[in-house]
């Protein structure tokens, strides 16, 4: 029996094993399409804010995707960032700890972000400075048009920023 | 009796009677702590009847779940408190009760050839109930629930790769929303339940056929446990099992009208809010030793994400960590130390999980981790020291 050549009925097995993959196949790829983002959640993407509605040493915080975005207007006596300013003195990070995803608070008395859950700590340029935080708060993609930014779209600043890899 | 030789010619029920009940014999040399394993049966049974009924007026969507649970359920349907404090509190002593049955299946060896299938389809059963009273708890859409589910589903971005997007893919939306809630919903009360049914048979099925271990992890024949040295599990065995079970439920209804408020965070009576983390969250006590490995290596999230996978499914590859041809603690000196500092370990991670993440709690935090995974590190090694001893013995 081994040696013969595939017969009828096993043809007629493989044929439809195939197929029945090709069903299970196709079920399993909608069943997966069924839970992407719908598209009125896709469509919130972009969010504008007037940066000169911040007075220094002011936090302010902006919805974004769901997302709380800080954005804090430094005043001298906070720590200096190279590089990770939007624009000036402005710092715009995502308010979303790199550990596990709470949200920090700002303490205003030590000028650092406080993660609540693990004790992770961020200094006004949003670098992590203490605790279980890999890196730093992420800098949304942003476009900045005068004084106004626009959250979730990539200018050239965003981009330059990007390649250095000051954003993450 | 007429109905019964009539449904025995359709369905042979009396010989499905006699192996399920009347000729499955459980060894005499057991204790209480086999009676576990039905306690769990009625655990799960009061928690599929207390979710049906708060089924009826719960609203799985982002706007009315909240006052579903704490309105309607609570204020406005008669009784309605009844039915979500016992569904609660069953979740949790679910836990307790798991716990139980399963460290007695550690310590008497009861993992082992032939039960090797008994144990992996208990640990899924484990994990899918662990899955189970995870999804539950984001239901009542309080902030407990919210953060637990945002930090939990956090961790999935972890993964190379593809981490990011399955994030995104398992909420349904760049952050936990009423995707999120309706999709938990779904697992929660459809296809978890069905899973843990499924699981439950193949796992019953497995002990008809291997049969309960004992005290002292020696095999016996169903002709020996027949003939003097077991009991039929009906009516025997079952007439001390509903001691047991009356025993029981007399501990779980105190909870449910005295003490059920251990099982609801007062942090959960604040509707979620995306946009606040409650200062201090932490997970319900019986994840808090596996979160307590999660946090314990807090020098490294990486290591630290690791080390809380491998904590969770570890123990389901027992059968072949621990090779000792001895099966029970009880004639195991060795194993039996091991044994009781794991389960005091287990408990210390647990109280640990609890405490802030810092300084001195971070450093007991790894170092009760460390223990963790030393148990069943330590599990390959006796085995071969007890080899020894057994064959120089002879």
């Amino acid at each position: 029996m081994a040696d013969e050549k595939v017969s009828r009925r096993d043809f007629l097995l493989y044929a439809m094993g195939a197929w029945a993959a090709v069903g299970v196949g196709s079920v399993l790829y909608a069943m997966y399409k069924t839970w992407e983002p719908l598209p009125e959640v896709k469509a919130q993407a972009t969010v504008t804010f007037d940066l000169s509605s911040v007075e220094p040493g002011q936090i302010k915080v902006v919805s974004w995707r769901g997302k709380p975005v800080f954005v804090l207007r430094r005043t001298p006596d906070m720590a200096k960032c190279d590089g990770r300013s939007v624009k000036g003195d402005y710092t715009v990070v995502l308010g979303i700890c790199t550990h596990l995803g709470c949200i920090p608070n700002w303490e205003p008395d030590k000028k650092i972000w406080h993660c609540p859950c693990h004790g992770g700590e961020y200094d006004a340029c949003g670098k992590n400075i203490f605790g279980p935080p890999p890196r730093p708060l992420d800098v949304p993609p942003f476009k900045l048009e005068g004084n106004t930014i626009v959250l979730g779209e990539e200018g050239p600043e965003y981009k330059q920023m990007k390649e250095k890899g000051l954003t993450v | 009796m007429k109905f019964m030789d009539w449904l025995d010619e359709r369905l042979a029920v009396r010989q499905l009677i006699k192996v399920m009940l009347t000729e499955y014999y459980v060894p005499k040399n057991i204790n209480f702590l086999w009676s576990f394993g039905v306690l769990i049966m009625v655990v799960f049974a009061i928690l599929v009847v207390s979710g049906i009924f708060l089924l009826m007026y719960y609203k799985p969507d982002s706007h009315l779940a909240f006052d579903s649970v704490n309105k309607t359920i609570m204020m406005d349907v008669e009784y309605g408190w009844l039915f979500r404090h016992t569904h609660a509190v069953a979740a949790s002593i679910m836990f307790l009760v798991l716990y139980v049955h399963m460290a007695r299946g550690i310590y008497y060896g009861s993992f082992k050839a032939p039960r090797e299938i008994v144990w992996i389809t208990g640990y899924i059963l484990f994990v899918l109930m662990a899955a189970t009273a995870f999804t539950g708890y984001l239901l009542p859409w309080g902030q407990m629930s919210y953060w637990a589910a945002q930090t939990i589903t956090t961790l999935f971005e972890k993964i190379p790769f593809i981490g990011p997007d399955l994030v995104v893919w398992i909420r349904g939306n760049y952050i936990v929303e009423d995707a999120t809630l309706t999709r938990f919903f779904a697992l929660h009360v459809v296809f978890l339940p069905l899973l843990l049914i499924v699981f439950t048979a193949i796992h019953l099925y497995a002990v008809r056929i291997v049969g309960s271990n004992n005290e002292d992890g020696i095999e016996l024949t169903k002709e020996e446990k027949k003939h003097g040295k077991g009991i039929p599990f009906w009516p025997v065995f079952m007439a001390k099992e509903f001691f047991v079970i009356s025993v029981f439920l007399i501990f779980f209804f105190y909870l449910v009208f005295y003490q059920y408020k251990f099982a609801m965070d007062p942090i959960n009576f604040t509707p979620a809010d995306y946009l606040q983390t409650p200062t201090h969250i932490y997970p319900e006590w019986y994840f808090l030793a596996f979160y307590e490995v999660l946090r314990g290596f807090f020098f490294s999230q990486n290591l630290g994400l690791i080390a809380f996978v491998l904590s969770m499914f570890i123990a389901a590859f027992l059968p072949w960590l621990d090779t000792s041809p001895i099966k029970s603690g009880n004639h195991r000196p060795l194993y039996k130390i091991l044994f009781f500092i794991f389960v005091a370990d287990f408990v210390f991670l647990t109280i640990l999980g609890k405490l802030p993440p810092t300084g001195l709690y971070a450093w007991l935090g790894f170092a009760g981790s460390l223990v963790y995974f030393a148990f069943f590190f330590a599990l390959p090694i006796i085995s071969r020291i007890e080899k020894k001893k057994l064959e120089g013995g002879r």
